[in-house]
């Protein structure tokens, strides 16, 4: 199905292309390239640059009562961030969060699409799309719903939620992995599958005269070749992990061991809600360095193992 | 054969048949995940044919003698409620999903067709700083974005949440992989020897040959809009320009204060997946091919 919706014409792409004028192409190039490119400028670049120079302001007051003054402030708001231990136990937890819960969605994402990929499973359409379809559901839908199933009174498995507290303070960090794994695994799955159906059958042929097993053929071929599927899976859910909000927010009615600052991006919220815009800014700044950071450092780490 | 293949002293013959034992536990497995998958969303449905009452009361997985007319009744009410807002945020989302990944579609397209077709200086400085954008947290743009917006007035407003949105960095990288692999040079070159214009060929020609990879942006970004939670919480206080996310999740949170709320919230819940679910089926061979594209570079 895959392989099909794809145009046939992909084969020609080798023979010599004749030169191009290349001025003639400014004008249509600015209409290409230039609405996208003022979007992004006006929503992702002003925006970050704008972070950065609020995170740089305080307000000052004359006594208690006088009126407030926004002044250049240097570096206070990141000091004050420095010393913010909420925020940083926030930062501690989605980061725990992380270590465990992506490596299991990716796995199980990996199991699946391994399994679809070989001849033990029938009904393959069906798998699919059944483990597909809890992304259809938004995060903070997905969160009501697994908060009526997690409480004690209104669960259809109230045997097991009245003798365990999954909505208290020792498990919520987990319901809430379980949600983010509830709706992302399928989506992973999707992705690691088509790396997988991508793979020349005659690989497997040449395997398979060899003598190796099914297994031998999983481990040693197949997933060395997803390994790019897997590295883009693992920076999307770095990236979502840092950026959890919808669950644990929407949760807050169904759990009081959430608190308004358990993750990162809660925790800008509540102190934009003070409102403290340049310490907001400053959390914000901060955690989208720290992402990128991440994710980048990643990135190059896995590259140099995957393309080494 | 009795023997699985996962722990098969290796120099074996590839059988034809794989061992009964490994498929079945490859199947049990399938089967276990199948209802952790569905399960809650079955609960959804089952749950949306029941009155207040009947939650606690009935078995939670089974349909009630009546439900058929509950649904519906749950429905109207669902609808009515609140001089019909429910309605209003259900539009509403279907107007920044549709609306925003329609446009975002577009000129995401256009950039990613014209950086994978277009030899110019700094295109590959164009396309970094697009692809960095991908690794930015689009939360952490929402609170900059509100300070923004409220210098300028446009906070609790249609373009507040709407703008914003529009912008997709993946898309952009998507289309430039897929563009560069599926749209021949030498079909423009001859669409150019024809008169075609450079903007005119792109509508005609490329737009085809990227159909897969199009619909699979578009799908994509209209869940993330559908989806987005941070942005309209951080920009809108006015109910009527909710998403349906936002709209559900403030019934959500006063269900302690007002607690009839609780069955317009999962009747709610259910009706609003519904139009994703059915986007993403009808689509489906559309975008399987165009997911494969993005993930083999």
């Amino acid at each position: 199905m895959t392989v099909t919706s794809r145009p046939a014409i992909v084969e020609r792409k080798g023979a010599s292309a004749p030169r191009r004028k290349k001025l003639s192409h400014g004008k249509a190039l600015v209409i290409f390239i230039g609405p996208f490119l003022f979007l992004y400028i006006l929503f992702y670049v002003v925006p970050i640059g704008y972070a950065i120079y609020q995170s740089f302001l305080t307000v000052e007051r004359e006594g208690t009562f006088g009126p407030a003054t926004v002044v250049f402030g240097g570096l206070v708001q990141y000091i004050a961030v420095f010393q913010a231990s909420d925020f940083w136990a926030s930062v501690l937890r989605v980061l725990l969060f992380g270590i465990v819960q992506v490596p299991i969605m990716l796995g199980l994402a990996l199991l699946f699409a391994l399994l679809l990929d070989s001849p033990l499973v029938r009904g393959k359409k069906f798998f699919r799309l059944a483990f597909f379809a809890p992304y259809a559901v938004p995060g903070v839908i997905a969160a009501i719903m697994w908060g009526f199933l997690y409480s004690p009174s209104l669960s259809p498995f109230s045997a097991v939620t009245q003798n365990v507290a999954f909505l208290g303070a020792d498990l919520v960090l987990w319901s809430i992995a379980n949600i983010v794994t509830w709706v992302y695994v399928g989506y992973n799955m999707l992705i690691i599958y088509s790396a997988l159906l991508a793979i020349p059958t005659e690989i497997y042929e040449a395997a398979k005269i060899d003598g190796a097993s099914n297994w031998t053929v999983a481990w040693q071929i197949k997933i060395p070749l997803v390994t790019p599927a897997l590295i883009l899976t693992a920076v999307f859910s770095i990236i979502g992990t840092l950026q959890l909000l919808a669950e644990p927010q929407t949760l807050r009615s169904f759990s009081t061991a959430i608190s308004s600052t358990f993750t990162p991006n809660l925790a800008v919220y509540t102190t934009a809600s003070v409102p403290n815009p340049s310490l907001a800014a400053a959390f914000s700044v901060v955690l989208a360095l720290s992402t990128f950071v991440l994710s980048f450092v990643f990135l190059k780490v896995t590259q140099k193992r995957a393309f080494a | 054969m009795s023997v699985t293949s996962l722990n098969r002293a290796s120099t074996g013959r590839g059988s034809q048949r794989e061992p009964i034992l490994s498929r079945a536990a490859a199947m049990l497995i399938m089967g276990v995940f199948t209802l952790y998958f569905l399960i809650p969303i079955w609960w959804l449905l089952v749950s949306s044919t029941k009155t207040q009452g009947q939650f606690t009361t009935t078995p939670p997985l089974i349909f009630t003698a009546e439900a058929i007319p509950t649904f519906f009744s749950n429905l109207g009410g669902l609808f009515t409620y609140n001089d019909n807002v429910f309605l209003k945020w259900i539009l509403n989302s279907i107007l920044y999903a549709g609306a925003g990944a329609l446009i975002g579609t577009l000129i995401a397209a256009m950039c990613g067709y014209a950086l994978a077709k277009y030899g110019f200086r700094g295109r590959e400085a164009v396309f970094n700083v697009v692809l960095s954008g991908v690794l930015v947290p689009a939360t952490a743009l929402a609170l900059p974005l509100f300070l923004i917006f409220s210098q300028v007035g446009l906070t609790n407003t249609f373009w507040a949440v709407f703008l914003p949105s529009i912008v997709s960095p993946f898309g952009v990288y998507l289309a430039r992989i897929y563009a560069a692999s599926s749209v021949p040079d030498e079909l423009l070159e001859a669409a150019r020897l024809d008169g075609s214009s450079e903007v005119r060929t792109f509508f005609t020609v490329a737009t085809r040959l990227m159909a897969p990879a199009l619909v699979t942006i578009f799908l994509f970004q209209f869940v993330a809009i559908w989806n987005n939670f941070f942005l309209p919480l951080i920009m809108l206080r006015d109910p009527s320009l909710f998403p349906v996310t936002l709209g559900l999740y403030s019934w959500n949170s006063s269900i302690g204060q007002n607690p009839e709320l609780r069955s317009f919230v999962v009747i709610g819940a259910f009706v609003s997946i519904v139009p994703l679910i059915i986007a993403f089926l009808s689509l489906q061979r559309f975008w399987s091919g165009g997911l494969a594209a993005g993930s083999i570079k």
